[in-house]
């Protein structure tokens, strides 16, 4: 906290201080457009659908115990997750040696190859699925060259499923992990890379004792923060896995707007939610556990 | 050999970006590689396509009111955030920041069925305000971290001088901080002007922001026009970073 110029004490007391006024608008419009929406559906999950769109106003637990027992909803709530973790997994490996690169690198067009890094990120995501429809596609860039080296004599199937979902999700969050990890990567200290190599070292011992353990952090919060952006992702799902991938996001959509069932979307917008609260339970353990060896190094 | 792991990244970062633009100039008019011939008829095709206009339009009217209204919000919520010792400062940021965390894809539902009652779907105030939402945390977290960058010194010469707070702010403060509002004002107008998923579910038939557009004509064909769209969309955000990085230095902004 910076020092706070002095408070209004030549004015008469007893009035609202300045900064609920400042801070009113903001309150209002996130209050009407965001806060009450959120329990809006969450008590939206507890009324029962009773078909055309209609919805009976009531306190019912049907629409919750449909979401987690119909096998139908537990397998795109498996198909989410593993969505998830697998483009959590392969993002923060990509990300990882080209932030680690970013963070040492001595160039002095650095700032334009931070850029470069970053810049995909304000293309938007259609554009970027439809980059990808292009390359995945049976007729598209790979297989053209496949079958051209005479490699393949079929197309590989790599769009309309889960791996060319995967591999799209996994370039198109890439700068935020980048971002995410970079800010973590200040504590690297060349110093001390180069202090363990003169005691002799080896690569291989520098990493996993000095680099991994400094970088872990940062590692985490990507790893957060790109699982997060994967498991809630429609675009690129709905368009790449070509009506073959199932995820929750998908039908969430699909209730709530061709279905008109609107208790049974937001009972899968709570399971989304409660998968989301897992995995943010799941970073700040580890997170603990991670800044508790560093402090006993 | 890690030179060329972080070549191979640059590559697979860019190669669906740059296949956009090769794909862009094809005459075949469905999804394959190589392109079968060179032509700009994709580019006439999306200008002479209403769909695509009128959602630039929409999109256009949308986040440039979102911003306004963002920037206005955020700067006086970061004030109090940066300037006063007031106690729930800390719980009201992260308020503030917090829509950030929450999947698009349930925020849409929830502005829906919220909105859906109030006739506020299918209309610019809704988006607009749900605009402002997911514009809110990216404009707080730049212009929250220029204020905190910037010395308090000049602005307590100011008081001490005779100011009252209002013409610290807008002779000292504003000035001061303002490569963090216009750096704020440039996400907050990108996220919207990108934002599909929360529109999907506020936009019907009368206001369809652009790529709510783009994508329900992805359903049905995925042509060149497609991707010369995206050209247009990737050069005009490009071109906004660029020139705010030449003046800026947008990177500097978001890393600090």
């Amino acid at each position: 906290m910076t020092a706070a110029p002095a408070p209004a004490a030549s004015r008469p007391r007893r009035r609202i201080p300045a900064a609920w006024w400042l801070l009113l608008p903001g309150l209002v419009i996130l209050a009407f457009a965001y806060f009450t929406p959120m329990l809006w559906v969450v008590r939206m999950a507890f009324n029962r659908f009773i078909g055309g769109g209609g919805i009976d106003v009531t306190l019912s637990l049907d629409s919750f115990v449909e979401v987690f027992t119909d096998p139908y909803y537990l397998r795109v709530a498996g198909t989410t997750l593993a969505l998830g973790c697998w483009v959590a997994v392969l993002t923060v490996l990509v990300a990882y040696p080209l932030s680690l690169f970013l963070a040492r690198t001595t160039s002095k067009y650095r700032g334009l190859i931070t850029m470069f890094a970053i810049a995909p990120m304000l293309v938007s995501s259609v554009a970027r699925t439809y980059g990808w429809m292009v390359v995945l596609g049976n007729q598209g860039l790979i297989n053209t060259v496949l079958s051209g080296l005479g490699l393949t004599d079929r197309p590989v199937q790599l769009a309309n499923n889960f791996t060319g979902v995967v591999i799209a999700l996994v370039q198109i969050f890439l700068p935020y992990a980048v971002l995410a990890m970079s800010s973590g990567f200040g504590r690297l200290d060349a110093d001390l890379e180069q202090a363990a190599a003169s005691l002799g070292a080896n690569r291989f011992t520098r990493f996993r004792r000095i680099t991994l353990p400094l970088t872990l952090p940062g590692v985490l919060t990507a790893g957060l923060l790109v699982f997060v952006l994967a498991i809630s992702a429609y675009v690129t799902p709905r368009l790449i896995g070509g009506g073959r991938v199932f995820v929750l996001a998908a039908e969430i959509y699909d209730q709530a707007t061709n279905q008109l069932n609107w208790p049974l979307a937001a009972a899968l917008s709570v399971m989304l939610i409660i998968i989301f609260g897992a995995a943010i339970g799941l970073y700040q353990i580890l997170q603990k556990r991670v800044e508790r060896r560093m402090s006993g190094l | 050999m890690n030179r060329l792991v972080v070549v191979a990244i640059f590559a697979f970062l860019w190669l669906p970006i740059l296949v956009i633009f090769v794909v862009s100039f094809d005459t075949s008019t469905f999804l394959r590689f190589p392109p079968q011939g060179f032509t700009l008829d994709a580019y006439a095709t999306v200008f002479s396509t209403p769909a695509f206009v009128s959602g630039l339009w929409t999109s256009l009217i949308v986040a440039v009111f979102a911003t306004a209204v963002t920037l206005v919000v955020s700067t006086a919520a970061a004030l109090v955030f940066t300037r006063s010792t007031f106690r729930g400062s800390g719980a009201a940021q992260a308020f503030f920041l917090s829509p950030l965390l929450v999947p698009n894809i349930v925020l849409g539902l929830a502005l829906l069925l919220f909105f859906a009652p109030l006739g506020l779907t299918d209309g610019y105030l809704g988006l607009v305000l749900a605009h402002v939402v997911l514009c809110i945390p990216y404009a707080v977290r730049t212009i929250t971290v220029s204020l905190t960058t910037v010395d308090v010194s000049s602005e307590d010469a100011a008081r001490v001088l005779g100011a009252s707070k209002l013409v610290t702010f807008r002779r000292v403060t504003l000035p001061l901080i303002r490569p963090g509002i216009v750096a704020g004002g440039v996400l907050a107008f990108l996220v919207s002007f990108d934002e599909a998923i929360v529109s999907l579910f506020l936009s019907g038939f009368a206001v369809t922001p652009l790529p709510v557009a783009l994508l329900d004509h992805m359903e049905t064909q995925a042509g060149p026009e497609v991707a010369a769209l995206s050209v247009l969309l990737i050069l005009f955000s490009l071109g906004v970073v660029l020139v705010i990085e030449r003046v800026l230095g947008l990177t500097k902004t978001l890393r600090s």
